[in-house]
């Protein structure tokens, strides 16, 4: 078990805090008589809804499909009645609503029947559908759904990472999972494995976790199927994130706007195999979570609770917000956001995204002093994880130039917090990066329209051209036409100038003319696709043709009988 | 060899045409808004006033000598300006949105003050052909030098918290005048 | 004196020959311009401008006839950037020209009786429909150019502003300009 492990450059040691919520067993929440189950709760477009208001719904049913490539399903938490498809407050940064699925448990809990996967013998892709169909997503915070990472693009990967790391503050939801569920995790390894065709398994925990390592190498050892290597690595935020564990693993620098798979390694959580284990092993979708609460609580720890679970039952599982208590942070302190809704009821509800709620208090977390002039000290290219530059980032961040931001590799930044938390001067750089990256991201929305737009208008005018023409060559076919039949009767008139009357000769000319033009009118719109008919059709098509005939046929006065 | 070295040394160094002898100021301070348009600017400039150099070189000595010497002035405008329009073409041919950037600075190299300049020190330098030469892209070279070092300042000076009555031109003034002070520091390099 | 005029008259012989040749030689066939204002602009084709379109504005820009302010859909970020690629000073958007928030028009189901005018008024082709058939706009095709407004003999198409949701948030601007408190 020596195994060379690299260094990334910089990183920071923040407090952990872990042993406030790491000592008690996950708990269940009871069932309770609301879920609020959000439409977008992954990267990628929102589900389609597939029930309405007043709709029943089990356990397990899913109540929005996937859509679009990049999407996934959501189920119903518990059986109930749909009371409401609107808006809803959502644990988004924004504070804005978003569309959820409201559901009044009826008290049942009735499930819908699980079919456990047969994932050794299921087609690829049909695996990957129904992966795509059970809801699940990256539990690690970045909730990217997971048939799409299990679906090894070309080959070419042959290192399966799961993400054990859990470097964040506080956070402990992982380190519970490995040591209560390591066996059923190393379950659902085995089925990444299986689907990546990846050679070699590594399992990366921060060496602060030294039960989980112990749990881990313990389960497996016990497993035959997956040769898994469980590897302590040394603690340093931000050791999990995806391209710094894969570079302390195994060596391999993720290239510049590039993902882990570009160097041949995929890179899951551990939550997410154990979901994984459950949707294959057990055929259930991805209904609950665990989730830390921690903070100015009375009771902190690990929760499993549903999806839907609003945030304020969830803290109220912890016994509740202790008094002098100052809002709550989602996610870890140093990549997380502030809840926008400080109320008490907080009816914002647990997502796939939400790895931990941290109720905050003045002594935990003191109030930043205000920020001061960036000095240029460097000491934020030094902490820089993804060896970037923040200060110059920042500075044309803060003065809104987008285009010379991006220049300095801005969209390489990993969001981990580092920068703004060594920064003398308490500039919340990571703030700057995230606005500036949102901002590109609206004008490469606008480009696109854009480009959209002018497209559409050049075939707009290219089309209105185009009739235009059609139109006047058809006038002139027309005018060309009638020449020529002017012509053509000219020269029958010629023909039979012995006859007695040219003026008859000339109209039965007309009417000849007129007869040739209506039958070859009928011609062109005899039935089409008739040739190659099996007999069958050929004789379905006769005895359709004979009744309709008969119909014509038919005497009127039959309506009188 | 090493005559042309301290030539090009001195030109582009100690005696620099904008920071030590201010001339060429107008596109110093007109196109060092962006580091393309000065990087643009600079090499128009190079080329203009290389080529200058060497044919007022060959004008002043085997058309004019020295019974002419009073059309001297005259005829390198002309000859100035005859490059200045070979190269506005070129450059409108060769890359449009550069000659719209330059704009009025294109044509304007003509009466660049730098551009005359250098000639006319020629030829009271007594400078031979080879001389003459890179005499005129040493200063060309040292004219792009601090333009390109200007450019790349005053862009960084854009996303500055200046405050507003040095906005815009004047701190760019200051700043000028500051690199203006460190290039004085190249003084006595070469004696 | 003589000799003077000679050597003068030679030189800008000589020259004249060159730029003669050189004018041939580097003769400018279109101008590529005109494709790099027209990336800039918006392409709502709202004729805001009073140009019947991007192309043509863009085309006016690059003649020097038309001013770059002129352009509402692009805002005053839409004016930094013309000025910069041509290498003026940005200006204020011309007078009655604010810019909006960006829209979408909306056709009343119930009010619209079919008449087609609205198809035809589309620049982008955004709206489906038959005669005597109810219309409907297809929103993200939509570029809120408001043509579609007055040929509506029935007046029931409106504009409704796109509100901001989770998909397009933008995180704020960290620094918070002070404001002044009576």
């Amino acid at each position: 078990m020596t195994r060379k492990l690299f260094t990334f450059n910089g990183g920071v040691h923040p407090e952990g805090h872990k042993d406030v919520s790491n000592a008690t067993p996950i708990a269940n929440l009871p069932l309770l008589p609301r879920y609020v189950v959000p439409l977008r709760q992954h990267i990628g477009t929102p589900a389609r809804a597939l029930v309405q208001v007043g709709d029943t719904v089990l356990r397990g049913q899913m109540i929005g499909a996937a859509e679009g490539y990049v999407s996934t399903a959501v189920h119903a938490p518990t059986s109930g009645r749909v009371v409401a498809l609107e808006p809803h407050e959502v644990p988004h940064p924004s504070g804005l609503a978003d569309m959820c699925v409201v559901i009044e448990s009826d008290g049942l809990d009735q499930a819908v029947e699980f079919q456990p996967l047969d994932w050794r013998n299921l087609d690829p892709s049909a695996l990957r559908n129904r992966i795509r169909d059970l809801g699940l997503a990256g539990l690690g915070g970045a909730v990217f759904p997971s048939f799409i990472k299990l679906n090894p693009e070309g080959g070419g990967i042959d290192t399966l990472i799961l993400n054990g790391a859990e470097c964040e503050p506080w956070i402990t939801c992982d380190d519970r999972l490995m040591r209560e569920r390591a066996a059923e995790i190393l379950q659902g390894v085995a089925v990444m494995r299986h689907m990546l065709g990846a050679r070699e398994v590594l399992i990366g925990i921060e060496d602060n976790k030294p039960e989980a390592i112990a749990a881990m190498r313990a389960a497996a050892a016990g497993e035959a199927e997956v040769i898994a290597e469980v590897v302590s690595i040394r603690t340093l935020y931000p050791t999990g994130g995806g391209k710094q564990l894969t570079y302390i693993l195994t060596g391999r620098e993720t290239p510049t706007g590039g993902r882990s798979t570009d160097v041949g390694a995929q890179v899951f959580n551990i939550g997410t195999a154990y979901a994984l284990y459950r949707a294959v092993a057990l055929g259930e979708p991805m209904l609950s979570r665990v989730v830390t609460v921690t903070g100015h609580v009375a009771a902190p720890g690990n929760y499993e609770a549903r999806l839907g679970t609003p945030v304020a039952d969830l803290l109220q599982a912890a016994g509740g917000a202790l008094p002098g208590s100052v809002g709550k942070l989602v996610g870890g302190p140093m990549m997380g956001f502030e809840l926008e809704n400080d109320a008490e009821d907080n009816a914002a509800p647990l997502t796939k995204a939400v790895n931990c709620i941290i109720v905050k208090h003045p002594d935990l977390f003191p109030a930043k002093p205000s920020a001061l002039p960036c000095i240029r000290c460097g000491a934020c290219a030094r902490a820089c994880p993804a060896d970037l530059q923040p200060f110059e980032m920042y500075w044309f961040s803060r003065a809104k130039d987008f285009g010379k931001a991006q220049s300095y590799d801005l969209f390489d930044c990993i969001e981990c917090g580092c920068c703004s938390f060594v920064c003398p001067s308490h500039i919340p750089l990571v703030d700057f990066f995230r606005f500036a990256k949102s901002e590109i991201w609206e004008r490469e929305r606008h480009k696109h329209d854009a480009d959209q737009a002018r497209t559409r208008h050049e075939f707009k005018d290219f089309r209105l051209e185009r009739e235009k023409k059609e139109k006047a060559e058809k006038l002139a076919a027309k005018v060309a036409e009638n020449k020529a039949r002017d012509a053509a009767t000219a020269a029958a008139i010629a023909g039979n100038a012995e006859s007695a009357d040219p003026e008859a000769e000339r109209k039965k000319a007309i009417l000849q003319a007129a007869l040739d033009r209506a039958k070859k009118a009928k011609e062109s719109i005899a039935p089409q696709n008739t040739d190659n008919l099996s007999p069958a059709v050929a004789k379905q098509i006769e005895e359709i043709e004979a009744r309709r005939t008969q119909a014509d046929t038919r005497p009127e006065h039959e309506e009188g009988k | 060899m090493e005559n042309y070295l301290l030539i090009l040394i001195a030109t582009v160094f100690v005696n620099n045409i904008v920071m030590s002898k201010i001339l060429g100021l107008c596109p110093f301070m007109g196109v060092s808004r962006k580091l393309e348009t000065a990087i643009g600017m600079g090499a128009a400039t190079t080329f203009v006033l290389t080529l200058a150099s060497g044919t007022s070189y060959l004008i002043d000595t085997y058309l004019l000598g020295h019974d002419l010497a009073y059309l001297r002035t005259l005829s390198f405008i002309v000859v100035i300006a005859g490059i200045v329009g070979f190269t506005e073409m070129f450059i409108k041919k060769t890359s449009p949105v550069l000659f719209r950037v330059l704009g009025i600075y294109l044509p304007l190299i003509t009466t660049n003050c730098a551009v005359l300049g250098i000639p006319l020190l020629n030829v009271m330098e007594q400078h031979n052909f080879m001389e003459s030469l890179f005499f005129g892209m040493g200063g060309a070279l040292g004219f792009t030098l601090v333009l390109v070092l200007f450019a790349a300042m005053r862009e960084r000076l854009e996303a500055a918290e200046v405050p507003k009555p040095f906005k815009g031109t004047s701190i760019a003034m200051i700043t000028a005048g500051l690199m203006s002070l460190a290039f004085m520091g190249f003084a006595g390099l070469i004696k | 004196m003589l000799s003077a005029i000679l050597v003068m008259a030679g030189i800008g012989l000589v020259l004249g020959a060159i730029l003669g040749w050189a004018s041939i030689k580097f003769r400018v066939e279109d101008d590529p311009l005109v494709e790099k204002i027209d990336a800039v602009l918006p392409q709502t084709q709202c004729g805001q401008c009073g140009f019947p379109g991007c192309k043509p504005y863009a085309e006016a820009i690059a003649r020097g006839e038309a001013d770059i302010n002129k352009c509402p859909p692009g805002g005053e970020e839409g004016v930094k950037h013309l000025a910069e690629l041509l290498g003026v000073e940005p200006k204020p958007l011309g007078e009655g020209l604010e810019p909006k928030p960006k829209a979408v028009a909306v056709i009343d189901e119930n009010t619209c009786i079919g008449c087609t005018l609205c198809i035809q008024a589309c620049p982008v082709d955004a709206i489906v429909g038959a005669a005597k058939q109810m219309h409907v706009i297809v929103a993200s095709q939509c570029t809120g150019c408001e043509l579609c407004l007055p040929p509506c003999p029935v007046d029931c198409i409106h504009m409704e502003v796109i509100k901001e949701d989770v998909a397009t948030w933008k995180w704020r601007y960290p620094i918070h300009t002070m404001k002044q408190v009576e």
